[in-house]
């Protein structure tokens, strides 16, 4: 059973494949055809003009109030006096508000340090995004880039040190994120040629880890985190609560992400682990040389759309006391001076993950067109 | 091969068990073997170092516990629960209230996901560009977020006292939603007999209409109208008595009608709204995967637009549709445990009490894990059988 993002992606691939390309009219011709579609799109016939008038008449009711409310009756700069007057948005608030939103309970005056993480991550995942730069060194940029960030936020090699309950915001979400898929997709990838492996006993194993992850709610893995893991580390060592819940995340996004793996190996045609074979190749050179790196390169578009998904789940963390994204923006209107701006604050919040995952949608759509384009050459 | 497979048998009666095994296990017996032996010690070890900290604890592990009574409340129930019934019971509690929410975000998901699903794919360009703007945005940003939204939303309507209704019988407050509910008293055994009958020729007339391909959905939406006419004259004649139940304000409070719970009605907008977005986006993408060609093999035909939907696309689109809409509506069961967030007594929620009252935790997630699984498979294999059915008629022919 494949996930539902994949599935859709690629009843469009097929569509967008069907498509022919469009006539190569050119100036006033163009601009008048377009017209003439625009016309008839809205008023093409009496049906199509009657929709038009009533999706008119449903924005009328939604847009103008909100527009009032965010716009023209908002309060921009000020304090939250300024604000109890007006009738409108009080962006004021996500003014003042607006470092704690970012980095939670980080010690403001380091807050360079969570500022120059979200700079790294950025940096690597705009570096990530480039399909030129798909070489061993990125890797090795992701592994220094985050272990340096993590002792950064940390402060273990230029103290004063700040302990991990401390740290809040989008840095968090972002570490959190990248960390547990980083580390989930090789594990991933095992569980993949697990489930498709000839030897039974593994192929048993990887399919109960993977449909058991994927029956249960991502809350109760949270649970597990908070509530069994540190009883069963031997002898009731505590670990510090984010390094807990991301160990179990790894876990239970692997399994998500061994599906889409599978997809991958299944694309490949059985003639080329024959033809390897005849070759003299073994398993291992096999998976390594011909099957995986083929495999992967179908799978990069949905792992993308897989890790949207992903960056969505982790505003969950919120359910565990973890101040992520979405946690700390809730705090941020629990402020007595500022107290109940919630729908500012979510507005703050729902913004940066629509911004994020839309990008990452566009990018992903993008890249599979490329991905396809070099494939048929 | 490595050792083990090709080593002697030992014994007289053990050699077929053991082939057995091997045949079963397939290659590298001794890999898989000491993979197998390595998980089970792995499983091992951190059990028995759960079992060990429960000790020292003093926590006795084991389902004993279910049968105690549960020193605690349940906000809002479908049957009754009071503080002191047994734990077992306050999780069936907690699971009906799960199902409750599941069920109606289903259905109320799917009837507004393909809604906007068909509007999405109007001709119209304004529609169709509101429609994807909905779909982005809703699919975009966080669901906890969106049901955040929805809570502060529905605690910024006013007090019941204030409230004005809409349309003379909702109460949006910031208590909860009062509903115009209605009461039904008086029938027998009769009314039963003929509503089972009315519904069963109906059910019947649609088998047999789809059967012979005569179904179109005027043909289902006239059937449905001859239903619901028959089941209101088989009330009428065995003197059922109807009475709507609508709410008012009296003193204080709203009296009479049905009552949805701020946060109830928080979750179940959330959810209907994230999963109409996504079952928006499958009614499109399912009609989109019926090709062109056969578009055009239908208007070359003579078919007009609505007979190509109903004869051509939408059977067709189904195919597809199906099983990523269930798919979807076991997300949205998985999803509903988000209640734990803003304070719905789901399954999840009583579960987490409990872990937390008893101490209880490991056994207490393993119920949860059970439930789920249960489910995921239940309809995993409803699933099954249901694209079995399908598969056949399409390669079957008529």
């Amino acid at each position: 059973m494949t996930t539902v993002d994949d599935a859709l992606a690629s009843i469009r691939r097929e569509r967008e494949a069907e498509r022919r390309p469009a006539a190569g009219e050119k100036g006033v011709a163009a601009g008048l055809a377009r017209l003439r579609k625009l016309r008839n799109g809205l008023f093409g016939t009496w049906v199509n003009t009657l929709i038009t008038l009533l999706t008119v008449l449903a924005l009328w009711l939604i847009v103008p109030p909100f527009v009032r409310w965010a716009i023209i009756d908002a309060v921009w700069t000020g304090t939250s006096e300024d604000c109890a007057q007006a009738a409108g948005a009080c962006w004021a608030f996500i003014g003042a508000k607006f470092n704690f939103i970012m980095f939670a309970f980080y010690p403001p005056s380091l807050h360079w340090r969570p500022f120059m993480v979200l700079v790294v991550i950025a940096a690597l995942l705009v570096a990530t995004a480039t399909p030129r730069l798909w070489r061993r060194e990125l890797l090795l940029a992701w592994f220094v880039g985050i272990v340096g960030s993590w002792l950064l936020m940390a402060g273990t090699f230029s103290p004063p040190t700040v302990a991990s309950n401390q740290w809040g915001g989008l840095p968090v979400t972002m570490l959190v994120w990248t960390v547990c898929f980083g580390l989930g997709t090789p594990l991933a990838i095992g569980l993949a040629l697990a489930r498709r492996s000839n030897m039974r006993g593994v192929r048993v194993l990887a399919i109960l880890f993977i449909e058991l992850m994927r029956a249960i709610p991502f809350i109760a893995i949270l649970y597990v985190a908070m509530l069994i893991l540190p009883m069963a580390v031997p002898g009731g060592a505590l670990i510090d609560k984010t390094i807990r819940a991301m160990i179990m995340i790894t876990l239970f996004w692997s399994a998500y992400i061994a599906e889409v793996v599978r997809g991958g190996l299944q694309t490949i045609p059985a003639g080329q682990e024959d033809a390897a074979k005849a070759l003299g190749l073994g398993y291992w050179r096999t998976t390594q040389l011909i099957i995986l790196p083929q495999a992967l390169r179908t799978v990069v578009p949905a792992l993308v759309n897989q890790a949207i998904g992903f960056l969505l789940a982790t505003s969950l963390l919120a359910t565990i006391g973890i101040f992520d994204l979405l946690n700390a923006a809730r705090a941020s209107a629990t402020d007595p001076k500022w107290l109940g701006y919630y729908d500012e604050a979510y507005m703050l919040v729902a913004f940066i993950y629509f911004i994020l995952c839309y990008g990452g949608s566009r990018y992903s759509i993008w890249l599979e067109r490329r991905l396809n384009v070099s494939h048929r050459r | 091969m490595t050792a083990t497979a090709d080593s002697p048998p030992t014994g007289a009666v053990r050699p077929g068990f053991a082939a057995r095994i091997r045949l079963w296990l397939g290659p590298r017996i001794g890999t898989q073997i000491g993979i197998l032996a390595g998980v089970g010690l792995l499983l091992y070890i951190l059990g028995a170092n759960t079992v060990a900290t429960m000790d020292r604890i003093g926590i006795n592990p084991g389902f004993g516990f279910l049968t105690r009574s549960a020193n605690f409340e349940i906000g809002e129930t479908l049957i009754t629960f009071k503080a002191g019934d047994t734990y077992l019971y306050a999780m069936f509690v907690g699971l009906l209230n799960t199902l409750r929410v599941a069920f109606l975000g289903c259905l109320l998901a799917t009837l507004l996901g393909v809604s906007v699903g068909i509007a999405g794919l109007s001709r119209n360009l304004l529609l169709a560009g509101l429609v994807r703007w909905y779909i982005e945005i809703i699919r975009n940003t966080p669901t906890l977020l969106q049901l955040f939204f929805w809570v502060s939303l529905s605690k910024a309507f006013a007090s019941p006292r204030q409230a004005q209704p809409v349309l003379e019988s909702i109460f949006l407050t910031n208590r909860g939603i009062y509903l115009p509910g209605v009461t039904l008293a008086g029938g027998s055994w009769l009314t039963l007999v003929l509503v089972g009958v009315s519904i069963a020729v109906f059910v019947a007339f649609i088998l047999i209409a789809r059967r012979r391909a005569t179904l179109t959905f005027l043909r289902g939406l006239a059937a449905f109208a001859l239903l619901a006419a028959a089941v209101t004259l088989a009330g009428w004649l065995t003197g059922v008595q109807t009475a709507l139940d609508i709410p008012e304000l009296r003193g204080f409070n709203i009296q009479g009608g049905m009552v949805l719970s701020p946060e109830f009605a928080a979750l179940l907008v959330g959810l209907t709204v994230k999963f109409s977005a996504i079952i928006a986006e499958i009614v499109r993408a399912g009609v989109e995967s019926v090709g062109q060609g056969q578009w055009e093999a239908a208007r070359s035909l003579g078919l007009r637009r609505s007979q190509i939907m109903n004869l051509i696309v939408v059977p067709q689109a189904l195919r597809v549709i199906t099983p990523l809409i269930t798919s979807s509506y076991l997300d949205l069961t998985k999803d509903s445990s988000l209640a734990v967030a803003i304070g719905y007594p789901d399954l999840v929620s009583v579960i987490n009490t409990t872990a937390n009252t008893t101490g209880q935790s490991l056994e207490a997630l393993i119920i949860l894990i059970a439930v789920f699984l249960t489910i995921n498979l239940s309809v995993a294999a409803l699933m099954n059988i249901y694209n079995e059915r399908v598969a056949l008629r399409g390669s079957g022919g008529r």
